[in-house]
């Protein structure tokens, strides 16, 4: 029997489990694809490590630096495996598994770590009109065929939505010799990186139209996308009339979004927060079912692959701590996000961990270019700290002692603009 | 002429304006003046995409510049890029273009083709 089974061999899963087999655990990863490194392989543009490493690579290097500790440290794994059920009974986790080689096979452990990722939103998740032809595809979809396989998916391409993979898409496609004829962002800011902005977008001169999306999308005869139709939004995002822009495209590529994969918790009964659309946590990642730890982009939408690196490495550490220790109390209190926050992890402290600092990670609903964050508790300020060029796109991660705190009531955390 | 610049030193990406004399505004910090100095003057990039292989289990390998390339090389440095064939299994660092159009940049693997657990 293993002692903590890890779910996902992407950027999280290889730093959780290479965490928790330095804490002297027998750990297991099951991986659905082939190779280890999950969506790092097909991310070959730079720019990933910075914060790691303190140096550039490209998401192949970066993966390659900790497939290379985990092969190391010999820890077992199981790959083109997919865990397809997770059930708990007298505190063992039983993970159903399966395999061409292998067929379906169960594995037993005492902790769990979820590191599944996050899945694309697709076409069916927005309200687009129009006809319902090929050449309509999400971006990272599009990322695979052109970075792994070795197919451009189409010619002439337009993209909606400007989260970053669909701006470095648009790059991409333009060097391998596609027309990108510009970039639709629904919002009146963009939702990728500035950096991606200048170095994808005004570097090949693509245009991006802001408080646009698709109002049309239209098929030729043989069911293949012929043209779109975008259209200016006003405040409440209704297309105003007259503003509509036809472009002859053979491919729309989708950048809307990105949601955590959590189908695997399914059947245990763990508390979602709506907001980050995953289980919700205490402070040692721990969801509200105990011994099930859940980090990376399967616990919260990440923008830079660093914070996820040192987020699992943190959860694999705690999963290895809740073996060592029995917790006896099981004490919560609430983090509540107020004004100008999206969401915030955890959701919970629970007082039977015992840490010295309390991690915190949130997302701000809107830009505000100088803000005061306070975390306060009983209307008696905790922490607080000088924020500047807060925006929706960059998750911001802060850190304090917290020892002092009323275990009966809750803290809240809000952003006052300055 | 007047030219604007977004930085992309760090993620507050400031509005810089260059005028006819050169002079600078709209930073908020020295290290905006550095990078309009060297967008005006010889701007680069780092350029990375992928190559064919023999191999059916790899078909498309990916690689990068080793160093950052012109900006007005880029277009070139695709075109011969992508007439490589890669024949056997190389390793990260691996250089498949020494030098590409008479510069000091390398074209290198970035991806290992041997590692276990990773193809």
């Amino acid at each position: 029997m293993y002692e903590i089974i890890v779910i996902g061999g992407g950027a999280s899963g290889l730093a959780a489990a290479i965490s928790a087999k330095k804490a002297n655990k027998k750990v297991l990863l099951i991986e659905r694809e082939h190779s280890l490194g999950g969506i790092l392989n097909q991310c070959i543009h730079n720019g990933f490590g910075l914060e790691v490493f303190k140096e550039e690579y490209t998401g192949p290097e970066y993966a390659y630096k900790y497939i290379e500790e985990f092969n190391d440290l010999n820890i077992d794994y199981l790959t083109d495996t997919t865990a397809m059920n997770l059930v708990k009974r007298d505190n063992i986790y039983t993970v159903s598994v399966s395999s061409v080689k292998n067929g379906l096979l169960d594995y037993e452990c005492e902790a769990i770590i979820i590191s599944s990722g996050c899945y694309e939103r697709t076409r069916g998740q927005i309200i687009m009109p129009g006809d319902r032809p090929n050449g309509v595809i999400t971006a990272g979809s599009a990322q695979r065929y052109l970075n792994i396989n070795g197919y451009l998916v189409g010619k002439r391409v337009f993209i909606l939505g400007s989260g970053d993979i669909g701006l470095i898409m648009a790059r991409r496609m333009h060097l391998e010799g596609a027309e990108v004829l510009g970039v639709a962002e629904i919002m009146p800011y963009s939702n990728g990186l500035t950096r991606n902005i200048v170095q994808c977008l005004n570097d090949f001169e693509i245009p991006l139209y802001l408080s646009h999306t698709v109002t049309n999308v239209i098929s030729d005869e043989f069911k293949r996308l012929k043209s779109i139709v975008i259209q200016a939004v006003d405040e409440n995002f209704n297309p105003i009339e007259g503003t509509q822009k036809a472009f002859d495209v053979d491919t729309l590529l989708l950048s809307i979004g990105l949601i955590p994969d959590i189908t695997l918790l399914d059947d245990l009964s763990v508390e979602v927060d709506p907001k980050t659309k995953s289980a919700k946590i205490n402070q040692a990642y721990e969801t509200s079912v105990e011994g099930l730890f859940i980090c990376g982009n399967s616990l919260q939408v990440h923008d830079l692959v660093d914070n996820v690196s040192k987020e699992s490495e943190r959860a694999g550490r705690c999963a290895a701590m809740y073996l060592d220790k029995v917790i006896k109390t099981r004490k919560k209190i609430n983090i509540v996000p107020k004004k100008n926050i999206l969401f915030v992890t955890p959701q919970f402290i629970d007082f039977g961990w015992e840490f010295t600092d309390l991690i915190v990670s949130f997302r701000a609903n809107k830009k505000i270019e100088k803000a005061l964050l306070k975390i306060s508790q009983n209307e008696k300020v905790i922490f607080q700290k000088r924020l500047f060029f807060v925006v929706p796109a960059e998750m911001e991660t802060v850190s304090f002692p917290y020892k002092d705190l009323d275990k009966e009531s809750d803290l809240v955390i809000e952003l006052e603009e300055l | 002429m007047s030219k604007e610049f977004i930085c992309i030193v760090c993620p507050r990406g400031c509005h810089i304006h260059v005028d006819k004399d050169m002079n600078i505004t709209g930073n908020q910090c020295k290290r905006g003046i550095d990078y309009v100095r060297t967008e005006m003057t010889a701007p680069k990039r780092t350029l990375t995409t992928t190559v064919r292989t023999i191999f059916e289990d790899i078909p498309r390998v990916s690689v990068k510049t080793d160093k950052p390339i012109a900006k007005e090389l880029i277009y070139q440095a695709m075109k011969e890029i992508n007439e490589v064939l890669v024949k056997k299994r190389l390793r990260i660092g691996d250089v498949i273009i020494p030098e590409i159009l008479d510069t000091d940049v390398n074209i290198v693997i970035t991806k290992s083709m041997e590692l276990e657990g990773y193809q």
